[in-house]
């Protein structure tokens, strides 16, 4: 003998059992769709591709051998070449430096736009937030490659290029922080009599500075990986030692460049994510 | 007479070090102002802002920016044959006018052929010489001969070249006018060219040579739906879009073609890097996998992917696929399994362990402890990062076809180093721009439906 149900649990059971059963068709189509695109894409990608799939898996290796080998052959001359990179290293660090600062300060003023709880007013915010995703979408390459067109060759299009996009990306982050504050400091503030900067300055900053130094750490590695790119495309710096460097083929060469990139990049991945436990720590 | 000495009382000591703090405080903040200032000082040395400032013409990004909106028609005379004056758009070889258009009147040498501009401003051209008239806020008109060495001048400022304007520009070999962006003469030993500007993007459409080029947007369409073909071979609507995608002028067929073949490179290899970066993340996150040894590789593998940035793994697969679709989808996918595992082992070791035990203790096996347990938590981390890189990623493709993979980066790359086409520069950017900001309001749409947060704006 069954057990019987009250109804409406058995209306329950029903409806959870059409939702389970609809959650499951959706993800299967999920699924399905995205194979759909990978095995479309490869397909895409074979036939317009220059080499074929399977050419470029066998030479996979070919290319990275080589160079290391030639680098392995330099023995006791490798070293100085890492010495000898050094300089455009710094160069394009500092690059990526100049922009973070650049565009954390000016996200910094514009976030406090782009937040409801500093400014009543609807539309200032919305305009400043659609300036800020504007900015945010614009690809480095274009801004860099037109004012490297403009100004011939050095590395100042490469830090317009991307303190505009960090300025878009931290802004929204930073309005995102702002509103997420605690109000009491500013009401506190304000009932003594405080002005729209003091607010800013005494009852905001202090709240989300630790926030906001974590997400410009994050972006500094961001940005040190994208002036090496731009770099390479022509704005100086590693980047364009490399782009020379391959053009020439010197194997050792390469490595040295390469070796150095790696342990930046790694080292200030390492560097901000222990700074940014420091800093955000306590919180979480 | 003995000194009271005055022991400081407590509220006045707790005085004393608050003061102090704040002198310290504001020493270390003027500290940290004096050290940004030396910084963004010794950058200045560095980037050699002074040089750039006195290198940058504005002239130039002013003709750079009127070439992106704007386009010319040139009007060509030579000396030698004064009967045959030629009219083309952008001075192309190709596209020169069998009729001439309503701004211009014919004449003979003796009579003169007219050139009338926006302004109002005419300017003549006959056998022996050119004749400006009419113009705004000029009283005379002015008149450009040759001399008989054939050195270009201007009548009656012979020797008085510094009482000219300055728009008009006097080498030995030609006299240049520029009275404003929109209208140029140029009078040269051997020729004569006149310029006259006009805003918009012309033959966006179609192509100055096709059959359909001035037809409105309403006959394109009726012609769409009418019987009789242009061409035999094939429908009206289809040679329409053959019309439209082989422009020679905008090549709309490669540049979107381009435009897909970036956006796939982005969206696959994001996602195969979502579709490995995940099992990986279970296997190297300490709550779920026991293996010590195997979790210690997979971190330093991740590392290692990331590491090696983007830049030199586009290399690398540069050099074993070609130019195309592969590299950047392997370089793409290569940095993002780094990075994704990387986040996502730390949202799985972050899980909050309640879902886990109480599916644990219904008598679930491994697996479902993980399936329900575990996956619905982080599903969402999982989800709004991969769409996050998916954006990131579409800018990404962009520069890894810049540096020889293919693609609209590519493209934009020749376009602008090509030095005369600004208008295709600006065209592709435009595209760039609005197919990022596609991307984000897809994305952030699709994570609204997936995940039901309305953190995504």
């Amino acid at each position: 003998m069954s057990t019987v149900l009250p109804v409406h649990l058995e209306q329950l059971e029903v409806n959870l059992k059409k939702m389970a059963r609809q959650r499951a068709i959706y993800t299967l189509i999920g699924i399905g769709a995205t194979a759909a695109v990978v095995i479309f894409g490869i397909g895409v990608a074979n036939e317009y591709n220059a080499g074929s799939f399977q050419r470029g898996i066998t030479n996979f290796f070919d290319y990275p051998v080589d160079m290391i080998s030639e680098a392995w052959e330099a023995g006791w001359n490798f070293p100085p070449l890492l010495v000898k990179h050094f300089p455009e290293l710094l160069a394009t660090i500092n690059m990526a430096l100049f922009s973070t600062f650049i565009g954390f300060v000016c996200a910094m003023v514009l976030a406090c736009f782009a937040s409801h709880n500093m400014i009543r007013n609807k539309a200032v915010v919305s305009v400043v937030r659609r300036i800020l995703d504007l900015l945010r979408s614009f690809p480095e390459l274009v801004i860099a490659m037109v004012f490297l067109y403009l100004m011939g060759k050095n590395l100042l299009p490469a830090v317009i290029a991307i303190s505009i996009h960090t300025t878009g990306a931290l802004g929204k982050l930073f309005s995102e922080a702002i509103e997420n504050i605690d109000t009491k400091p500013v009401d506190g503030l304000q009932s003594a009599g405080a002005n729209w900067f003091q607010r800013v300055r005494f009852a905001v900053f202090p709240q989300v500075m630790p926030l906001f130094l974590s997400y410009g750490l994050l972006r500094m590695e961001i940005n040190v990986r994208a002036s090496t790119i731009l770099g390479f495309v022509g704005a100086g710096g590693i980047g364009e030692a490399l782009s020379t460097m391959i053009q020439w083929r010197y194997g050792d060469e390469i490595i040295a460049i390469i070796v150095l990139l790696v342990l930046t990049i790694t080292s200030l991945d390492y560097l901000s994510e222990y700074m940014r436990s420091r800093l955000i720590g306590d919180n979480k | 007479m003995t000194v009271a000495v005055l022991e400081p009382t407590p509220l006045a000591r707790k005085r004393l070090d608050s003061d102090r703090a704040a002198r310290r405080h504001v020493m270390i903040t003027a500290g940290v102002f004096a050290s940004i200032l030396l910084y963004l000082g010794l950058s200045f040395v560095q980037f050699d802002l002074a040089s750039i400032a006195r290198k940058w013409s504005p002239e130039r990004a002013s003709l750079f920016i009127l070439d992106t909106y704007a386009n010319k028609d040139h009007v060509e005379m030579r000396w030698d044959k004064p009967e045959e004056i030629e009219i083309s758009f952008e001075g192309g070889f190709r596209s020169i006018y069998k009729n001439a258009p309503e701004w211009f009147t014919q004449g003979t040498p003796r009579t003169g052929s007219t050139v009338s501009f926006d302004n109002g401003g005419l300017m003549t051209i006959f056998g022996d010489r050119v004749l400006m008239s009419n113009w705004p806020d000029i009283d005379e008109d002015l008149v450009f001969r040759r001399d008989a060495n054939g050195t270009p001048f201007v009548e009656g400022y012979r020797g008085l070249e510094d009482q000219l304007p300055e728009w008009i520009r006097i080498t030995e070999t030609k006299v240049e006018v520029r009275p404003s962006l929109y209208e140029r003469l140029q009078v040269y030993t051997s020729k004569v060219e006149i310029h006259r500007y006009q805003i918009g993007w012309r033959f966006f459409w179609f192509d100055f040579d096709s059959p359909i080029r001035d037809y409105s947007f309403s006959e394109v369409w009726t012609l769409a739906f009418s019987d009789e073909r242009i061409d035999p071979e094939m429908s009206n609507t289809g040679f329409i879009l053959n019309e439209f995608l082989e422009n020679d002028l905008w090549q709309h067929g490669t540049v979107l073609f381009a435009m897909v073949e970036t956006i796939l490179m982005a969206l696959i290899g994001t996602l195969i890097a979502s579709m490995v970066g995940l099992p990986l993340g279970f296997l190297a996150a300490s709550n779920v996998s026991q293996l010590q040894g195997l979790r210690f590789v997979l971190r330093r593998l991740f590392d290692f992917l990331r590491g090696i940035d983007v830049l030199i793994w586009s290399l690398i697969f540069l050099r074993a696929f070609g130019p195309g679709l592969f590299t950047g989808i392997f370089a793409i996918a290569f940095t993002d399994t780094g990075t994704l595992g990387k986040l996502m082992s730390e949202a799985i070791e972050n899980a909050d362990k309640k879902q886990e035990e109480g599916v644990q203790s219904t008598g679930a096996s491994r697996l479902q402890r993980w399936r329900y347990g575990i996956i619905p938590q982080i599903m969402p981390i999982f989800i709004s990062q991969t769409l996050y890189y998916l954006e990131s990623n579409t800018r990404g493709a962009v520069i890894i076809g810049a540096m020889g993979a293919g693609g609209i980066g590519l493209h934009f790359l020749g376009a602008l180093q090509t030095g005369n086409d600004f208008e295709n520069v600006a065209y592709i950017a435009l595209l760039v721009l609005a197919t990022v900001i596609a991307m984000d309001a897809f994305s952030s749409r699709l994570r609204r439906f997936l995940i039901g947060m309305d953190d995504a704006r």
